[in-house]
């Protein structure tokens, strides 16, 4: 055996394992308690015939929250904003078949964005299994290419090693999604359980930490490069680095950009920030990395979004890249100095290097490249004549034209509104892009979206996982109107369970992002982008103002600049779930753009 | 390039479904596939013949090493490790062919596993240049029905 197990063991393993041992009682208490014992408080579940007895447990428990959503993609999508704003797992729960099927968004959504995901789904009893059972679906079979692990718990007896299992590997390493199928049968065993204090996986070791050497090499060369550029990512994030790369920054002098994942791990309002880069990320950040002759690539996975033609992406520059998943180096981007590691234990690593030798090499010319370029082209939106001639002018603005609301400005003014305090969700699309450029983060897990699957939707019930976990801090979902409708239906888990998470509509009663790229390269021809009534257009719709109150939650609307402050006030000052409806123009395109799979050359500015 | 990768996996259920899912899922190919149980009844060895260009290896490898089922990944490199594949194949003969059939069985030493009025079954054992050979000169004859395992490897040391 031992010749086997030849995968170093981590350090969970190496601990002489207690167990404890519970009294006799169903395969479903055995759950609960074992959730119990991870420290979950909160789970979002939606009960049917094959989980209902798991509900059943749940209603004794006095430590866990179940929070009832009313779709199950909503339910996921609020255990990953608890999850993205936590750092701890999110748990959520459904039953076999369709309840389960509803899940698959998000947990593709979790393995994308490496958030930690417990997903628990009911199953038919295990002798109706392959019978073609009524809701019986292979959930195990489905998601595996998207999750990082699963279980299909055939015994009621693994139940306590399974959980601890799934903990375990959803939140160490590259987090990620664990689902575990549980038939209905396991769940109405009974057993004593035996609960492991540790765990033992042979396969699994996440515990990467980069070796001195290279780190050494890093330092010499940065002394040896001229334009040097940070691009970090969601693995500062995950790893708790933040404070330990703005130590980093400060000692080197090396201005950071960002990818969407990685927003808030750097204040954006510091003078060496770049703010975030990409398709529709901030030019000079892009300009930045066209001529950087050094990129030190940390926590990142080369996006496409990010890179737009890989193979040109930092063409002249040395690249480092230091990643905990083994798997990212060399998968999108070949580098020239790969190291696999913990990106909190390698800047830790590189800040002790640094404090006894320091940096000679002072980047004031690359430092006043910057400021031109940042000068040259900041993030900003103008009230263009396309605007003041569109449809939403003439139907909608009553001949006042300058009243016409442009999203931009409604996102700027939300960010002086709170402070830049406000945890910000958004949807996918144009509203997200902008969430991101005219909201400035200061701090991690700030900003919670779905950027690897873009899956639209998951703005309301992530920020409702969000301000479940934070009830004091203002959670505001930035949403769209094709987005927000997506999953509507959890104003009523708001409203029912009390969770004061506001959304700020920005409604230009179209696909906004698919319609930029029919005005740019279908000549504006519309495919079904078109989300109004065409029979009156004139009207707004759907009117979400009238199906807010049919859930019984505050919502209104706005139209006029004017009214957009006090407005703006009231949704934030609510001590309830809130709607605010703003109408803005269909004309406004994200910009910069740099259109898919071209390079910084080709970036449109205006 | 042709590849063969020995994974110890764990042996469990659904272990083989992630590991061929990993390689369809991001259209590497299989050209050969092998599991089964080692000297320790918890543990598979997979032997996997797969073809690709460094990077797509590189991933190969990499993808399999992250299964939190897996266990060791092996890339064997030309040299350092043996490998031997068993064919079954099922000769189409008649009195006139049988004998020179036998001789060539004899030859390679593969063995006769089953005689019938107007076929054999005949086992053979070796490496890919072996058992190339050999199905090329039973072609002459007639091959009737013919499976093989894919190789099995194991390193030198």
């Amino acid at each position: 055996m031992s010749k086997i197990a030849k995968k170093p063991a981590g350090k969970a393993t190496r601990k002489t394992s207690r167990r404890e041992v519970g009294p006799a009682m169903m395969g479903s208490d055995i759950l609960v308690k074992c959730l119990e014992r991870e420290g979950v408080e909160a789970i979002f579940a939606y009960p049917g015939g094959a989980s209902m007895e798991i509900h059943q447990s749940l209603t004794r428990s006095k430590q866990i929250h179940t929070y009832l959503p009313r779709h199950e993609q909503g339910g996921v999508f609020a255990a990953e904003g608890y999850a993205k704003v936590t750092g701890k797992a999110g748990v959520c729960m459904t039953t076999s078949g369709p309840g389960a099927t509803n899940l698959v968004t998000g947990i593709a959504d979790a393995f994308m964005d490496s958030v930690p995901l417990i997903a628990i789904t009911g199953q038919v009893p295990q002798t109706m299994i392959g019978k073609g059972a009524f809701q019986e679906t292979d959930m195990f079979g489905m998601t595996l290419p998207v999750v990082k692990h699963s279980y299909l718990v055939t015994d009621v007896n693994d139940i306590p090693r399974v959980v601890k299992e799934a903990f375990h590997i959803a939140q160490t390493g590259r987090p990620g999604p664990v689902v575990i199928d549980l038939p209905k049968s396991v769940q109405q065993s009974r057993t004593q359980p035996v609960f492991p204090d540790s765990v033992n996986l042979r396969g699994y070791d996440p515990e990467k930490r980069a070796d001195e050497v290279a780190l050494h090499e890093i330092v010499g060369l940065i002394e040896k490069s001229e334009r040097p550029v940070l691009y970090v990512g969601g693995g500062i994030i995950t790893s708790g680095a933040a404070a330990e790369l703005r130590r980093f920054v400060e000692a080197t002098g090396i201005p950071v950009t960002t990818t969407l994942m990685g927003i808030g791990a750097f204040p954006e309002t510091h003078p060496l920030s770049l703010r975030w880069l990409g398709m529709h990320g901030a030019a000079f950040a892009n300009w930045a990395v066209a001529e950087a002759d050094l990129l030190l690539a940390f926590g990142v996975r080369f996006d496409d979004r990010v890179t737009g033609k890989v193979e040109k992406f930092c063409e002249h520059g040395t690249i480092v890249h230091i990643d905990i998943d083994a798997s990212e180096i060399n998968k999108n981007r070949k580098v020239h100095l790969p190291i696999i590691s913990d990106i909190r234990h390698a800047l830790h690593r590189l800040n002790a290097i640094l404090a006894e030798r320091p940096v000679q090499r002072k980047f004031n010319a690359w430092h006043g490249r910057i400021a031109d370029f940042k000068a040259k082209a900041p993030f900003a939106w103008q009230l263009t004549d396309e605007v003041l001639r569109s449809q939403h002018v003439r139907d909608h603005m009553g001949g006042d034209a300058g009243e016409v609301i442009l999203p931009q400005e409604a996102i700027a003014l939300l960010h002086e509104l709170t402070g830049g305090d406000a945890i910000i969700a958004t949807g996918v699309g144009q509203h997200q892009m902008w969430s991101a450029q005219f909201y400035k983060f200061s701090q991690p897990r700030q900003f919670v979206t779905s950027g690897g699957l873009g899956a639209m939707g998951f703005g309301y019930p992530s920020a409702l996982g969000a301000k479940v976990a934070f009830p004091d801090r203002q959670v505001v979902d930035i949403d769209g109107d094709g987005s927000f409708l997506m999953n509507i239906q959890e104003l009523g888990t708001a409203h029912i369970e009390g969770i004061a998470a506001k959304a700020m509509i920005l409604n230009n009663q179209h696909l906004g992002m698919v319609m930029q790229w029919e005005d740019r390269f279908y000549q504006g021809n519309r495919g079904h982008t078109y989300l109004g009534d065409p029979k009156n257009a004139r009207q707004i719709y759907p009117d979400f103002v009238t199906i807010a109150r049919g859930f019984g939650v505050p919502s209104e609307r706005v139209m006029y600049k004017k009214d957009l402050r006090a407005a703006m006030e009231r949704m934030l000052e609510s001590s309830q779930p809130y709607v605010l409806d703003i109408a803005t123009p269909y004309t406004e395109h994200v910009l910069p753009f740099i259109p898919a799979g071209r390079t910084v050359s080709d970036m449109i500015i205006e | 390039m042709r590849h063969t990768i020995s994974v110890l996996v764990e042996n469990k259920f659904g272990v083989l479904t992630r590991v061929a899912g990993l390689f369809s899922g991001r259209s590497f190919n299989i050209d050969t596939l092998n599991v089964a149980p080692t000297e320790d009844p918890t543990v598979s060895r997979m032997t996997i013949v797969t073809r690709g260009d460094d990077a797509t290896v590189d991933q190969i490898v990499k993808q399999l090493e992250k299964l939190v089922d897996s266990i060791k990944v092996h890339d064997f490199r030309e040299g350092e490790y043996v490998d031997r594949e068993l064919v079954l194949v099922k000769v189409g003969v008649d009195s006139k062919s049988r004998a020179e059939v036998m001789q060539i069985t004899d030859i390679f030493r593969a063995k006769i596993i089953d005689v019938q009025p107007r076929s054999l079954t005949i086992e053979l054992t070796g490496d890919e240049s072996k058992v190339g050979k050999f199905i090329q000169l039973m072609q002459t004859f007639g091959i009737l029905e013919l499976t093989r395992t894919g190789p099995v490897a194991l390193p030198r040391t």
